[in-house]
């Protein structure tokens, strides 16, 4: 009962503190003065409130266009996930592969994702098949990235200790370091959830006829500003939603990773 | 705090104890060091950490060795417990369970989990191996955190799961790399008070390095001083006093004044 409450305290932190509000609104108040004293045109940058009106005006459009990016977005980073653990496990176990892939890991990063997006749409087609691809790509490494580190940062001693209980390979592995890898799994796939949607983006632009990236792609040579704004403010909302959501998965099923550690220090 | 240790060691008389697996099967050895070398390759060089390293340990008997920081009593162990090779000299040891310096509990298993480790590395389901480890639990002074995890114990709790789980490994010989040294003074001694009402119920070989001289001559049977680095055997002091002892009792400063003499520490 009294751990829930805390879960929802945290919760509360993360989603609305009365700090994050008033910035918001001061920053949101200085904007709308700044199109309203006539600096610069609102079809340029619209006012907030026209963005409101957007948001209002067009509420199926975004919706319809929403839900297709959404599920592009969860997919994709649950894909990502799924791949990146084991990628992290294959790394850890075999040093070969490691000296082998990370190099080429990190190689891949600096390939733009700008030029990938359009060959993968070319080769797999307008589908959801080559989104889910762009997004998983954007978002593994950091997750392979955090997986692999919180692997490598098993106590050595914590290892001999296996040893001297007969403990084969795949037990210490299950035991010993796969619980300790999945705070950093979690930490990945937070860092991975602000990357998803420009992977999203990218991807419905290089083709697609659905998704906010879509809507945003159509509204702007239509000059429909406020429109493209309302799309990218939904995108940044969904990816504090998604945020608080893992970090509240991770408080319930990873408890342990919020206690103080319990370890008499040396 | 002493009452605290006075109660569970009073329950710990009163529970009849039975060991996992009380000894190695046929003639067992104890544990037997000649002459062992043990070099690491530093940053700058090779740095000999043992040389010449003689120590023995009857079955059954508790050993401890005291030395100054960095005379090679991790390694000891570590060749005790087959993590390490010498480079010259051998090592005759029955099967050993580590106990290191710090506990080391899982913080994502409770404290029965965290005391069946070794249990469960052997391929044990967890529902037999928390039933085995249970009733340990109690006679540790633990009922009623058993399901608590290393969060939430105290320093010395910690130190008891740590202990059991080396216990429960079922090892002939135990290998306790300074058990308590990262206890705060009072839980040390009412640790070492502990270990030595255990270690009375349930003789083990037991290899106990420490640098705590007054705890190396409460629990040892015999104190081995060992030089600084390179680590070798300077000294040997038998420890024929009854049981259990207490660090006030004229013997037992007679005997910390010599292994402190041994150590080249003037009074």
């Amino acid at each position: 009962m009294r751990a829930e409450v805390r879960l929802w305290r945290a919760a509360g932190r993360l989603i609305v503190s009365w700090r994050t509000i008033v910035i918001l609104i001061a920053l949101v108040g200085a904007w709308e003065l700044y199109v309203d004293l006539g600096a610069v045109d609102a079809l340029i940058l619209p006012p907030p409130h026209q963005v409101a009106q957007a948001l209002y005006d067009d509420r199926s459009l975004l919706w319809s266009g929403f839900l297709v990016t959404a599920e592009e977005i969860v997919f994709g980073i649950l894909l990502a996930a799924a791949a990146s653990l084991a990628l992290a496990v294959s790394l850890h176990l075999s040093r070969t592969l490691r000296r082998a892939v990370y190099p080429l890991l990190v190689a891949s990063q600096a390939v733009p994702i700008v030029i990938v997006a359009p060959l993968l749409v070319l080769w797999l087609g307008f589908g959801f098949l080559p989104k889910l691809i762009v997004i998983a790509i954007v978002c593994f490494f950091p997750i392979v990235v955090t997986t692999l580190d919180a692997l490598a940062a098993v106590d050595p001693d914590l290892l001999k200790l296996m040893r001297t209980f007969d403990a084969s390979r795949p037990r210490t592995f299950r035991h010993v370091e796969l619980p300790a890898a999945l705070p950093g799994l979690f930490t990945g796939m937070k860092i991975a959830v602000v990357f998803a949607p420009i992977g999203a983006v990218f991807a419905e632009q290089a083709g697609s006829n659905s998704g906010l990236g879509y809507v945003f792609q159509q509204a702007i040579p239509q000059l429909l500003t406020a429109r493209a704004y309302a799309a990218v403010f939904i995108l940044a909302v969904f990816a504090i939603a998604l945020f608080t959501l893992l970090t509240l998965a991770e408080r319930l099923l990873l408890p342990w990773a919020y206690e103080p550690r319990g370890e008499n220090p040396q | 705090m002493p009452a605290k240790g006075a109660n569970i060691q009073a329950r710990m008389r009163a529970v009849e104890t039975s060991a996992p697996e009380a000894r190695a099967p046929g003639g067992s050895s104890g544990v037997r060091l000649r002459a062992v070398d043990r070099t690491y390759l530093g940053r700058r060089g090779p740095v000999a950490v043992l040389a010449g390293m003689s120590l023995h340990a009857a079955p059954g008997e508790i050993v401890a060795v005291v030395g100054p920081s960095g005379c090679g009593k991790s390694t000891l162990l570590e060749l005790i417990c087959r993590l390490q090779e010498p480079d010259a000299g051998t090592v005759e040891a029955d099967p050993a369970a580590l106990m290191p310096q710090r506990d080391l509990l899982l913080p994502w298993f409770d404290a029965t989990d965290n005391a069946a480790l070794a249990l469960r590395a052997r391929g044990m389901g967890r529902e037999e191996a928390r039933a085995a480890a249970g009733p340990w639990l109690d006679r540790f002074g633990l009922a009623g955190f058993e399901r608590s995890r290393p969060g939430e114990l105290s320093g010395g709790m910690r130190q008891r799961v740590a202990f059991l789980r080396t216990l429960l490994a079922g090892k002939p010989v135990l290998a306790l790399d300074e058990p308590f040294a990262a206890l705060d003074a009072l839980t040390r001694l009412e640790m070492q008070g502990w270990l030595g009402s255990l270690l009375a119920r349930e003789p083990r070989t037991v290899v106990l390095v420490t640098h705590d001289v007054e705890e190396a001559v409460v629990l040892g049977d015999r104190v081995v001083v060992m030089s600084g680095r390179p680590g070798r055997a300077v000294a040997e002091l038998e420890v024929a006093l009854r049981r259990p002892r207490h660090r006030t009792d004229p013997e037992v400063i007679a005997l910390r004044e010599r292994a402190l003499e041994a150590l080249g520490i003037p009074r």
